[in-house]
């Protein structure tokens, strides 16, 4: 766990000095938020169009975060060193999902308000809350996903394309419990504050499930 | 099954191809899961055998899932009027499925080292085998039915003799993915052995060296 803390805190060092993933992510995700506006000529949306909006520019922001994730450790040999270290495997996992929870969150910070000002029809605050919640719990799944498929693509000599081609379709349960759930959120009506249980449920089943595996097989990475 | 299961009565003919398709796509989805469970061997033993039993089952499920895909659209087609339907659980989480492992070739291609190959291609094989069930979960939570249930556990909906042709063609289909994962390893297995013993008897110049490819050699 220690290892862990040291490892993440410096990434999250690296990112403040250098400012190279994060700030990609947030451009990203309001430029795609032009162009729904004008791929789908509506002033403001909402409902389940709405949610699918904000899944989908949400997760190809979070794809470039992906891609950029291990790019230090190849280039400047760090996964050499970490394997000299004499500590748990396991812990380059945790750190690094919880650096790209982190960039997850800083991404949402900024683009969720963004899309309640450019697109989002009915106002935000009313489904924040709700919003909040299951954000937490998809990035969760990105994170623990992203950080897997990212450490395979990295040793492949197609990476920019094997990682997002291996993570998409292993993302897609979760896309879909958070499109859903986040659909009666965001309604014109206001049906609902909160987001329904079952996708919630499903989601964090995910969460579980992937977690696990991932911890499981994440040492087979590393080796060399 | 032409002759002995009956005319379905409300689709008559064309009904047959459920005796294909739904045990092309019932082998292929074990099929997956079963390449990850050889795939399991491989992470545990580290013999590159398990990588190419895992390997070749999944070769097969792919090939069989392609063919299961085309056979269900051809049914969609002739009992829905549509080659495709979104609100399928059964239709939409397979294709997922199936595209989450056509990626498997291509990552596999993409490592150059052989032994760094197997050993993240039995990762892969773990968890995608491991998230066929899970994407089903998700994917019929988020549909409606409307494929004909007729493998509910408590109750079979399918008249005897209809049932009694469809276990024969889904043993007979098994049967069919066993032969030819069992030939293929035979042929993968011979091919290394005619290499070592040409590269023994003639000496190693006259053996081109293998190229660089998805298949673990």
């Amino acid at each position: 766990m220690k290892t862990a803390m040291v490892v993440l805190r410096k990434d999250l060092r690296l990112e403040m000095r250098t400012w190279e993933t994060v700030p990609a992510m947030v451009l990203f995700a309001l430029v795609t938020f032009v162009i729904f506006h004008f791929g789908l000529n509506r002033a403001t949306i909402d409902g389940q169009l709405a949610a699918g909006v904000l899944v989908v520019t949400l997760l190809f922001a979070a794809l470039l975060g992906v891609n950029r994730l291990f790019v230090a450790e190849r280039e400047q040999g760090g996964f050499d060193a970490f394997l000299l270290a004499p500590v748990d495997r396991t812990a380059l996992l945790v750190a690094k999902a919880s650096a790209l929870f982190l960039f997850l969150v800083v991404l949402e910070v900024i683009a969720v308000p963004a899309f309640g000002l450019f697109l989002l029809g009915p106002p935000l605050g009313h489904a924040l809350p709700g919003l909040i919640l299951l954000l937490a719990l998809a990035n969760l799944g990105l994170s623990v996903i992203g950080t897997f498929v990212s450490a395979i693509a990295i040793h492949t000599r197609a990476r920019d394309l094997i990682g997002p081609m291996l993570g998409l379709p292993l993302l897609v349960p979760a896309l879909i419990a958070t499109a859903r759930a986040a659909g009666p959120l965001l309604a014109a009506t206001h049906a609902s504050s909160a987001p329904p249980g079952k996708w919630l449920l499903i989601l964090a089943l995910y969460d579980v499930v992937f977690g696990l595996i991932a911890y499981a097989v994440f040492d087979f990475l590393l080796e060399d | 099954m032409f002759f002995y299961a009956p005319l379905d009565v409300s689709q008559g003919f064309v009904q047959k191809i459920f005796y294909i398709h739904v045990p092309l796509a019932i082998v292929s989805l074990g099929g997956f899961i079963f390449g990850g469970v050889l795939a399991i061997g491989y992470l545990r033993t580290g013999d590159r055998a398990w990588d190419m039993r895992s390997y070749v089952a999944i070769h097969m499920a792919l090939i069989f899932g392609v063919g299961g895909l085309i056979t269900g659209s051809i049914w969609a087609k002739a009992s829905w009027g549509h080659w495709w339907v979104w609100n399928e659980p059964t239709l939409v989480s397979f294709l997922i499925v199936l595209l989450l492992f056509a990626t498997y070739q291509p990552m596999r291609f993409s490592i150059e080292d052989p032994e760094r190959q197997s050993r993240y291609a039995s990762v892969f094989a773990v968890v995608a085998g491991a998230f066929v069930p899970l994407n089903y979960l998700a994917v019929s939570l988020a549909t409606a039915y409307v494929h004909p249930r007729v493998l509910t556990l408590n109750s079979a909906n399918l008249p005897p003799s209809m049932g009694l042709v469809f276990v024969v063609s889904l043993v007979g289909i098994t049967l069919l993915y066993v032969t030819l994962w069992k030939f293929e390893m035979a042929a993968k297995n011979a091919r290394s052995q005619v290499r070592r013993l040409r590269r023994t008897l003639l000496g190693d110049d006259t053996v081109r060296p293998v190229g660089r490819s998805a298949a673990p050699s």
